[in-house]
């Protein structure tokens, strides 16, 4: 079953086409990352995979449903990890995974056990605004995992984190979790290794849409050129 | 869980029953109240958080407060009288609360906006209107402290008849402009936030929507603030300013979901 299937999705703002003409198919597990310079529509296309924006033509479905009309069935079943790590800076990291546990009907332990996973438990209690990007960035991991999502729509998912911090949650948000994963990424070698399928996107429109193993470094190296 | 429920509401309360496994008569009556106990659970998640925000970082109530002191004392010199009562006192009353109230609608979402909690708020399967309650009652606590500071500093700075006997009808007429301005001031500022120029969108959209409140609350306290012979709040105007809620709390419940949404 596809756990993502887009066929000539288009989004504006105003005048301007963020994305036209993008179709993709992506199965359960699967990952798919998506390249693109800056304002190639990546984070458009994750946005409206997340139900935050609506598509403005062509037909997408998300986990089995049909978005916008079906996309009360779809949240609480995706997690989102974008630029903004959707977290209140006034509040501990603790406080802010709490707040989203009760929101998604989460037991407190799971933010607990998130805590020591991506090790903040030291600094859980500290507003969020006293923190690295590095340490808020995992509390962000925490946060889009927190409650256990089917799909992961990751935008620059390692941004901010040291090595150390990349393998920390790494078992949360990589491969290993199993999960569907659609990532913006602008690193070809690090995204094509866990990419099952790979688009491309340039000015809003696909560029490339491949299996993974069929796309070289070079070919992603291209369209930002 | 249903693929054709096109209302968000009904479909929100049916998916999540579903997923308790609800069976039965039993079921049926747990279908109807877990929806709206879980709502009332995120509403009051929503305010803790709200309340929490504002004692941590205090960028609206403080600032309230502070305005009203101040237009006070600026009334008190530029009206150069000791001393208001009557119309004039209930004018300038409710005029400082109403613009001493806008300073905390143009910040209520901000917050949200600025940090992504809309987008985190948007993802999690619950009652859009769950924000506008919780939103409404924060914007409602806001008010009933600036009200705690701003009366009594009215009654010392300004006001000629003593406050204490006018007390009990007075905020009787308060809490029916403060529902007001809490349902009123969280549809503008759901509204204003996500636009560029929110922070003049805000206070554009919300005046005029807010004139009636005044008007209705300065006329209810008008006869409470008359020197020697206090009267009692007409009845039409309270009457007026409940309809008033009223009206703006079902259109702001019947709009927030749109407002939220792209």
């Amino acid at each position: 079953m596809a756990a993502v299937q887009v066929e000539g999705l288009s989004r504006r703002y105003g005048e301007r086409e963020a994305l036209s003409g993008v179709s993709l198919s992506l199965r359960e597990g699967q990952t798919l990352v998506v390249f693109g310079p800056n304002g190639a529509g990546k984070t458009t296309l994750l946005r409206v995979l997340a139900t935050l924006l609506r598509p403005h033509a062509g037909d997408v479905s998300v986990l089995g449903c049909s978005v916008p009309e079906q996309s009360w069935a779809v949240r609480g079943r995706i997690g989102l990890l974008g630029h903004e790590p959707l977290l209140y800076r006034e509040l501990s990291a603790r406080e802010n995974l709490r707040f989203h546990a009760r929101l998604h009907d989460v037991d407190a332990e799971r933010v607990e056990e998130l805590l020591a996973c991506v090790r903040l438990e030291q600094r859980a209690d500290e507003p969020l605004r006293s923190l690295s990007r590095g340490m808020v960035q995992r509390a962000a991991v925490a946060r889009a995992v927190l409650h256990d999502p089917e799909l992961l729509l990751l935008d620059e998912p390692r941004s901010n984190l040291d090595p150390a911090a990349v393998e920390l949650v790494d078992p949360l948000i990589g491969a290993a979790s199993g999960r569907t994963r659609v990532i913006c990424s602008h690193d070809p070698g690090g995204g094509l290794a866990e990419a099952d399928v790979v688009l491309g996107l340039r000015d809003g429109r696909p560029a490339l849409l491949r299996a993974a193993a069929d796309v070289s470094a070079g070919e992603i190296g291209e369209l930002y050129r | 869980m249903s693929a054709t429920a096109p209302d968000t509401r009904a479909a929100d309360g049916a998916e999540r029953t579903a997923g308790a496994g609800a069976t039965g008569a039993a079921g049926e009556a747990a279908a109807v109240a877990t929806p709206r106990r879980r709502t009332l659970s995120v509403v009051r998640v929503l305010l803790r958080k709200e309340l929490l925000v504002e004692l941590r970082t205090l960028e609206s109530v403080p600032a309230m407060s502070l305005f009203a002191v101040t237009t006070f004392v600026v009334f008190h010199f530029a009206l150069n009288r000791n001393t208001v009562d009557g119309d004039l006192a209930a004018g300038i009353l409710w005029v400082t609360l109403l613009f001493a109230a806008m300073l905390g609608v143009n910040r209520l979402f901000v917050a949200d906006a600025d940090q992504g909690g809309f987008d985190a708020f948007l993802l999690a399967p619950v009652e859009r209107s769950a924000m506008l309650f919780a939103k409404a009652v924060a914007l409602l606590c806001y008010l009933v402290v600036l009200e705690v500071v701003a009366v009594p500093a009215f009654g010392m700075l300004l006001l000629g008849p003593s406050l204490w006997h006018a007390l009990p009808e007075l905020i009787g007429v308060l809490a029916l402009g403060d529902l007001g301005v809490a349902a009123i001031g969280t549809l503008v500022a759901a509204l204003a936030v996500r636009t560029r120029a929110r922070d003049l969108l805000g206070p554009l959209l919300a005046l005029p929507l807010l004139v009636p409140i005044v008007i209705g609350g300065a006329r209810a306290t008008s006869p409470l603030l008359v020197l020697g012979h206090p009267g009692e709040p007409a009845a039409r105007w309270l009457a007026t300013l409940g309809l008033y809620d009223l009206v703006f709390g079902l259109i702001a419940y019947a709009l927030f979901d749109f407002l939220l949404e792209d």
